[in-house]
């Protein structure tokens, strides 16, 4: 047997106790009821969305919109006149709809004059969980189907004056969102989602909480062998360096990506059923992450992982025992909870320089950060950080090395004793 | 070519001189022991050869490799068996063996194991977790393994405590066959007779130098002494 794979078999045997696998059954337990919420979205986006329709435009633009929300969702209010609004809201609310929309009777003038038509759309939306925000996501939806049929209109209709924009963008849309009775104008539910939807925690959590229970494991092993006084003996047999170091980082991975494979599958289900596919036609408007891209996600947490397990060695090098570990996984967990917080709340792009910097260091940020990245087309920067972790985890998992070949790692740290001394002269 | 060559070796850690600038050498099929009060800087000079710790200045030549330039070729010749080791505890005392044998053979590693398996001598309870074993029981297994791969040299930092003195016999009997077999052994100990038993050469160290050097019954002789305890307390005082 290769000393690579002895030494991986004993460290996973080692690994492999009701200590360690109670956390991954937690795990597990978390992602199945995640599963199950998504299921019961899954039925939710099946039933057409209810709305209110004021249209007050008799010009011709306006039957696109009402003949496709006639044929796609529940109308459960129909005027001509805003002094229904009130009304209509109402009537909406007590339906459990999903909006009250109003075509302005200069809907169609305004296109015709090359000006995009406005249509003013009051939400109403129950509550802050991705559950609340699925209505008005079938309604956005139809919404941006309407759009496309009235920029496919004015094409066929085109002329060398048209406006380029204006024909990609015929309709302008003004959102109030009513959320819980409260009034946020010129916000849409899909925005304020983003914002709160557990798509955008659930994934830097999980991807923490991977980092945490595959890093302590790291530091738990390192330290074992010293409180176990096996350390001594391993060192003194033929077996490189390297082995040992991989060995150990590897059996951690293999247990961790065991994690990142549940991961992978939950996030696979979760996007499938965050594909909002209204039914009309062609058009379907997907969340969903290519094959291609959710490899991409994996080779970024499997990047991240090694990164953060190679720390966690070099960390695990100054235990002096089991009880020491624990402290020593404080400074890792900080760095995987920093940029969990970061990207639960932010976006990247939008963040200042010297912060993006700092989020680019720490390695745990990329596959925190991947999933919204690859959304939205973003190859550099999920690919650029595949590829800065790397580099950062081969010149770690060298620095552990060099450690290992010191007195350090027997003897305990240079910096440990002159504290030690500092702390007895005073 | 000594087995091993030692020469104006010094250890430091940090500012403590753990040893002064010793020298000796030991012949082909010896057994060397290093005998010294607490703290005198065995186990530090064994823990240098066995290429755990680097030197400070001097030199180590093991077989004629330097410790400091080729430790991954001393490590093929050698087995080093730390005074306060353990096993992994979620093995059996059998898959420990076979751990470490994996590393040394690739074709007989289940001939290493059983002997490791006869020296260690420990019965049905080889198959039981190394968690529940007494230390005399985890001490057994421990010079199972050190001495199961027929090294070279063998480094025996006190290889009898902790175990009762009919084990302990029993392991000066292994040690001493395995020498006759061909195995350079160096062990310290503070057992005078467990040494004066064993030994062919001894060196008293204290405070990291070396005292007094030479066979048992010239020691006793120069020191009037009946014993090598007699001996040990003249030279230390
Ligand atoms: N890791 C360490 N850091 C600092 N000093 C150390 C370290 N290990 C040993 N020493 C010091 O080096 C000196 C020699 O220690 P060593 O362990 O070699 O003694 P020893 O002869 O084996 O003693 P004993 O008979 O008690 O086992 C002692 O003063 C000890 O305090
Ligand atoms: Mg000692």
């Amino acid at each position: 047997m290769s000393p690579l794979l002895n030494m991986l078999k004993k460290e996973i045997k080692e690994l492999l106790t009701p200590g360690t696998i109670l956390p991954i059954i937690i795990v597990t337990l978390i992602f199945g009821s995640i599963g199950n919420t998504m299921g019961n979205i899954e039925q939710e986006i099946q039933q057409k969305p209810m709305i209110a329709l004021i249209n007050e435009d008799s010009g011709i633009y306006a039957p696109v919109i009402t003949s496709i929300f006639q044929n796609h969702s529940t109308i459960v209010f129909n005027s001509s006149s805003r002094s229904e609004k009130e009304n209509a809201i109402e009537t909406v609310k007590q339906n459990n709809g999903a909006a009250v929309l109003i075509i302005p009777e200069n809907f169609s003038s305004n296109i015709l004059s090359m000006k995009p038509g406005p249509i003013e759309v009051y939400w109403i939306v129950k509550g802050t969980g991705i559950m609340d925000a699925i209505p008005s996501a079938s309604v956005e939806g139809l919404m941006y189907h309407a759009q496309r049929q009235i920029s496919e209109i004015l094409i066929l209709q085109s002329n060398a004056s048209s406006n380029a924009t204006l024909v990609l963008n015929p309709v302008i849309e003004i959102d109030t969102t009513n959320i819980k009775g409260f009034e946020y104008p010129n916000i849409s539910p899909g925005a304020i989602a983003q914002i709160l939807s557990t798509q955008s925690t659930t994934t830097p959590i999980v991807m923490m909480m991977i980092i945490i229970i595959a890093g302590g494991m790291v530091i738990s092993s390192m330290a074992l062998e010293k409180e176990n006084k096996t350390l001594e003996t391993l060192l003194t047999i033929p077996v490189r360096r390297v082995s040992i170091i991989t060995g150990k980082i590897a059996a951690s991975a293999i247990v961790g990506l065991l994690l990142a494979v549940i991961y992978m599958f939950g996030i696979g289900y979760y996007m499938q059923s965050l594909t909002f596919d209204t039914g009309t036609g062609p058009t379907s408007f997907s969340l969903t992450l290519s094959t291609f891209d959710l490899l991409l996600v994996g080779i970024s947490l499997f990047a991240a992982l090694v990164a953060g397990l190679s720390l966690c060695m070099l960390l695990g090098t100054m235990a002096k025992n089991y009880k020491s570990a624990q402290t020593l996984t404080a400074p890792v967990t900080m760095l995987a909870i920093f940029p969990m917080i970061l990207t639960m709340f932010t976006d990247f792009d939008t963040l200042p320089l010297a912060l993006k910097t700092l989020v680019f260091a720490i390695p745990f940020s990329h596959p925190m950060m991947a999933q919204r990245a690859l959304l939205f087309g973003d190859y550099t920067l999920v690919i650029g950080g595949i590829i800065y972790v790397s580099i950062f985890s081969i010149v770690v998992i060298g620095l552990v090395i060099w450690v290992f070949t010191t007195d350090r790692l027997l003897t305990g740290t240079v910096v440990g004793k002159k504290l030690a001394r500092l702390k007895r002269k005073r | 070519m000594k087995t091993v060559e030692v020469t104006n070796f010094v250890k430091s850690y940090g500012k403590l001189e753990a040893v002064k600038g010793i020298s000796f050498s030991i012949d082909k099929g010896e057994i060397f022991g290093l005998i010294g009060p607490n703290g005198a800087g065995k186990t530090t000079t064994l823990r240098v050869i066995s290429t755990l710790l680097q030197i400070t200045s001097g030199t180590i030549q093991v077989f004629g490799i330097n410790v400091k330039q080729q430790p991954d070729q001393i490590r093929k010749l050698i087995s080093y068996l730390p005074e306060d080791a353990g096993a992994y505890k979620n093995l059996t005392g059998r898959q420990y063996l076979q751990f470490i044998a994996n590393f040394f053979t690739n074709d007989q590693p289940k001939q290493m194991v059983e002997k490791g398996i006869i020296i260690a001598d420990l019965g049905d309870r080889i198959d039981d977790k190394v968690d529940t074993y007494s230390k005399g029981m985890k001490r057994r297994l421990l010079v199972g393994r050190a001495l199961m791969n027929e090294p070279k040299l063998a480094i025996l930092d006190e290889p009898t405590s902790g175990l009762d003195v009919r084990n302990a016999q029993e392991i000066r009997g292994i040690i001493k066959e395995t020498a006759q077999n061909g195995t350079t052994i160096l062990l310290s100990s503070h057992n005078m007779l467990e040494v004066e038993y064993l030994c062919d050469r001894i060196s008293l160290i204290s405070d990291g130098r070396i005292i007094v050097e030479g066979r048992p019954k010239d020691l006793k002789q120069r020191y009037h002494a009946e014993n090598i305890e007699e001996v040990f307390m003249k030279v230390v005082q």
